[in-house]
C-alpha cells in the first residue's frame, strides 16, 4: 500500500521533471531543430519499406543512365550503374542510423557500467579500471576500429562492436566524475548506514543521478558513430549493404569526380552532414539544459 | 569529425588532472620517470592485446595469412611450422614479444618484403605530410583562436567559431572528395588545378623544380588535413583564453597601462597556450587517423596508405605490424605531452 503511494509521488515527480525539462530545451532553438530534423530522418527511415525496397541498391535494377544528372525521373540523379540516388540515400539511411544508434548505446553502455564501477569501487578495482580505461582512451579510436572490423569480418553487428569497443572511455570518464561528486553527497551515507548494498546505491542513487549526463552524451555519440562508420565504409571496412558511406566509396572507385557526377558525391555527405549536425545541435542544447555545471555557468 | 570535440574537454582535465590525485612535492623526473613507467605498461598491454585479438581471427590463420590462395596439405603444414604455428599458444606467445622487442615486424605477404623495411620507406612521406599540416593547423588554430577569444562574440569570434563547428561536422574523406573534385578535377568552367594522386608527377625534374612538383601534390592533401585538425585548436585555444580574459592579472596588467596588444601578447596568451600544447600532443591519434583517410584519398604514399592497403587486401602481418607502431607512437607522443605539460606549468608541479 505504502510502496504504491510513494511509487506515484515519485512517478508525479518525475513527469514535473520532464515537463520542466521540456520548457528549458523548448528554450534552445539549435536543440529545436536539431530535434525536428533528427524525428524527420528517423521517421522518413522507418517509413522506407512502406514505399521502397532493397531492390532500389541492386545493380541490375538501375534504369537510368550511367552518371545521369539530376532529372525528374532522378531527382538527385543516378549512379555508376543507374541506380536512382535518392532512392539509395533514403534506403542507406537505414543503414546509417541503425549503426549509428546501436553503436553509440553499447558505447554508452560500456562507458556507463565502467565509469560507475570505477566511481564507485574506490581501491584496486577502481584503479584498475581506470588504468584501462586511460588505455584505450590513448588508442587512435579509427585505427583501433579499422583492425577489430577487418579481424572480426564486415557485418552489421561487427561494425557496431568496432565503433563501440574503441569510443567508450570518454563516456566512462565523464561518468566516472559524476559517480565520484554523487556519491560525495550526504545522502549516499544515510542509504550506506541504512544498509543499502553496492547495487542498490548504484542502481537507486548514482545511476539516476548520471543519467541526464548520459543522455546528452548519447546524442553526441550517436552523431559520431554515424561519422566513424560513414569513415569505416570508406576505407573499406563496412557491413556490405548500401549506407551513405558505401555509397561515396562508391563514387571514389567509380570515379565520379572524374566523370563530374557531382550529385554524387554531394547528396549522401549532405545527408551525414545533415545529420550530424542535428544530433550535435540536440545534444548540445541538452548538456546546457542538463549539466548543472553548464547552467550556472551560463 | 565530431567525437574529439566532447573528448578535447576531458583529455585538458586529465592533463591538468594528475596533480591532484598525486602524492605532493614529487620531483619532475620522478613524475617523467612514473609516466615513463606507465607509458611502458601500455606498450606492453598494446603488444599482448595485439597477439590475441589477431589469434582471434576466425578460421585457419595459415589460410587467413595466405588469402585464400590454393595450397596442398604439405604446404599448409609447411607453412604452419614455418610461421611457428604448430607450437603450443604459449610458446607462440613468447616467440611474437621476442621478435616484437627486436623489432622484427615478420614478413609482408603482400609484397613478400620485411614489414619494418616497407614502414621504413613509408614513414617520410607521412611525416612530411602530417608534419606540415600539423604545424600549419596549429598556428592557423592559435592565432585564429586567439583574436576570436580576445574580442569575444565579434563578428571575426562568431564567423571563426561557427566555420571550425561545422567542419567539425564533416567527415574527413567526404571533405577530400569535395576538394579533390573542385581542385583537382575541376568543376564547370573551373580548371582542376592541383595533382591528386601521389606525392611526385612521373617526369618529376631534378632540384628546386623537384621541390615544387612535390609541394603542388601536397596542396589537396595538407589542405584536408588542415581543415578537420585545425578547428579544435581553435575552439580549445579560444575557450582557454576566455577563462584567462577574466582573471585578476590581465585587469592588473590593463591597470599597469600596458597597451591592449600587449596584454594579450605577454600576460593572456602564455597562460593560455598551455593547455591547447598539451592538446596539440594529446590529440596525436586523431591526426593520425585524419591522416590514414587523407592519405587513402589522394595515393599519398605513406603510413596511413600502407594501412589502408593491408587491411583491404587483407595482409595481417602488415596490418599488425603498422597498427603496434602507430599505437606505440600515439603512445609515446601522450606521455611526452603529460611531462612536458608538467614541466611549463609551474601551477601542476606545485599542486
Amino acid at each position: 500500500m505504502s510502496a504504491v503511494a510513494t511509487g506515484s509521488v515519485a512517478w508525479s515527480r518525475r513527469r514535473l521533471a520532464f515537463g520542466r525539462f521540456w520548457r528549458d530545451f523548448r528554450q534552445h532553438r539549435g536543440g529545436m531543430v536539431g530535434l525536428l530534423a533528427l524525428v524527420v530522418a528517423v521517421v522518413l527511415a522507418l517509413v522506407a519499406p512502406l514505399f521502397i525496397d532493397q531492390s532500389v541498391t541492386s545493380v541490375v535494377s538501375g534504369t537510368g543512365a550511367k552518371f545521369a544528372p539530376p532529372s525528374l525521373a532522378a531527382p538527385f540523379g543516378t549512379d555508376e550503374s543507374g541506380r536512382s540516388i535518392l532512392l539509395m540515400v533514403w534506403w542507406g539511411s537505414r543503414t546509417s542510423l541503425l549503426i549509428g544508434f546501436l553503436a553509440a548505446l553499447l558505447s554508452i553502455v560500456i562507458g556507463m557500467v565502467v565509469g560507475i564501477a570505477a566511481g564507485h569501487f574506490r581501491g584496486w578495482l577502481g584503479a584498475t579500471l581506470m588504468r584501462i580505461t586511460d588505455w584505450f582512451l590513448v588508442l587512435p579510436s579509427l585505427i583501433t576500429a579499422m583492425v577489430l572490423a577487418a579481424i572480426l569480418g564486415g557485418s552489421t553487428f561487427t561494425i557496431i562492436v568496432a565503433i563501440g569497443v574503441t569510443t567508450w572511455p570518454t563516456t566512462a570518464r565523464l561518468i566516472r566524475a559524476q559517480t565520484l561528486a554523487v556519491e560525495a553527497r550526504p545522502y549516499i551515507e544515510r542509504s550506506k548506514a541504512l544498509g543499502g548494498g553496492h547495487w542498490h546505491i548504484t542502481t537507486r542513487h548514482v545511476l539516476p543521478n548520471v543519467a541526464p549526463l548520459l543522455l546528452a552524451s548519447t546524442t553526441l555519440e550517436v552523431a559520431s558513430a554515424i561519422v566513424t562508420e560513414s569513415t569505416l565504409a570508406f576505407l573499406g571496412v563496412s557491413a556490405n549493404k548500401t549506407s551513405w558511406g558505401t555509397m561515396l566509396r562508391a563514387s571514389y572507385d567509380f570515379g565520379a569526380a572524374t566523370a563530374g557526377a557531382w550529385w554524387y558525391i554531394i547528396i549522401p555527405g549532405l545527408c551525414i552532414l545533415a545529420v550530424v549536425m542535428a544530433f550535435t545541435l540536440c545534444g548540445r542544447a541538452l548538456e546546457a539544459v542538463l549539466n548543472p555545471r553548464l547552467r550556472k555557468a551560463g | 569529425m565530431t567525437a574529439p570535440l566532447e573528448a578535447a574537454e576531458p583529455a585538458a582535465a586529465q592533463a591538468a588532472g594528475p596533480g591532484d590525485e598525486r602524492p605532493t612535492h614529487r620531483g619532475t623526473l620522478q613524475y617523467a620517470l612514473s609516466k615513463a613507467g606507465g607509458a611502458l605498461f601500455s606498450i606492453a598491454m598494446v603488444i599482448i592485446g595485439t597477439f590475441f585479438v589477431f589469434r582471434l581471427l576466425p578460421g585457419d590463420p595459415v589460410r587467413n595469412l595466405a588469402q585464400g590462395r590454393n595450397m596442398t596439405p604439405t604446404q599448409l603444414a609447411l607453412e604452419r611450422h614455418r610461421l611457428g604455428l604448430d607450437k603450443p599458444l604459449i610458446d607462440q606467445f613468447a616467440d611474437f614479444v621476442g621478435k616484437t622487442l627486436r623489432f622484427d615486424l615478420g614478413t609482408s605477404y603482400e609484397y613478400k618484403r620485411p614489414v619494418l623495411d616497407l614502414i621504413g620507406e613509408r614513414l617520410g612521406p607521412t611525416l612530411l605530410l602530417a608534419g606540415v599540416g600539423l604545424v600549419i593547423a596549429v598556428s592557423l588554430g592559435l592565432w585564429q583562436g586567439t583574436r576570436a577569444g580576445w574580442r569575444h562574440n565579434s563578428r571575426f569570434d562568431r564567423v571563426s567559431t561557427g566555420v571550425s563547428l561545422v567542419l567539425w561536422s564533416v567527415p574527413t574523406f567526404w571533405l577530400g572528395l569535395l576538394l579533390l573534385m573542385v581542385f583537382g578535377v575541376g568543376i564547370g568552367p573551373i580548371p582542376g588545378i592541383f595533382p591528386t594522386r601521389g606525392i611526385e608527377s612521373v617526369d618529376a625534374p631534378d632540384g628546386f623544380a623537384y621541390v615544387l612538383d612535390v609541394a603542388s601534390h601536397m596542396v589537396l592533401p595538407c589542405l584536408t588535413l588542415v581543415a578537420v585538425v585545425y578547428a579544435q585548436y581553435l575552439l580549445v585555444m579560444r575557450s582557454s583564453l576566455l577563462e584567462e580574459v577574466s582573471q585578476d592579472y590581465v585587469t592588473v596588467a590593463r591597470a599597469k597601462g600596458l597597451r591592449d596588444d600587449e596584454v594579450r601578447r605577454r600576460h593572456a596568451v602564455p597562460n593560455a597556450l598551455l593547455p591547447t600544447v598539451t592538446l596539440v600532443f594529446m590529440r596525436i591519434g586523431f591526426v593520425v587517423g585524419g591522416a590514414v583517410t587523407v592519405e587513402t584519398i589522394y595515393s599519398w604514399p605513406g603510413l596511413g596508405q600502407l594501412f589502408y592497403e593491408a587491411i583491404r587486401v587483407p595482409d595481417f602481418t602488415l596490418m599488425q605490424g603498422t597498427f603496434m607502431l602507430i599505437t606505440v607512437a600515439v603512445i609515446l607522443m601522450n606521455t611526452l605531452a603529460d611531462v612536458v605539460y608538467r614541466m611549463l606549468d609551474p601551477r601542476v608541479r606545485s599542486a
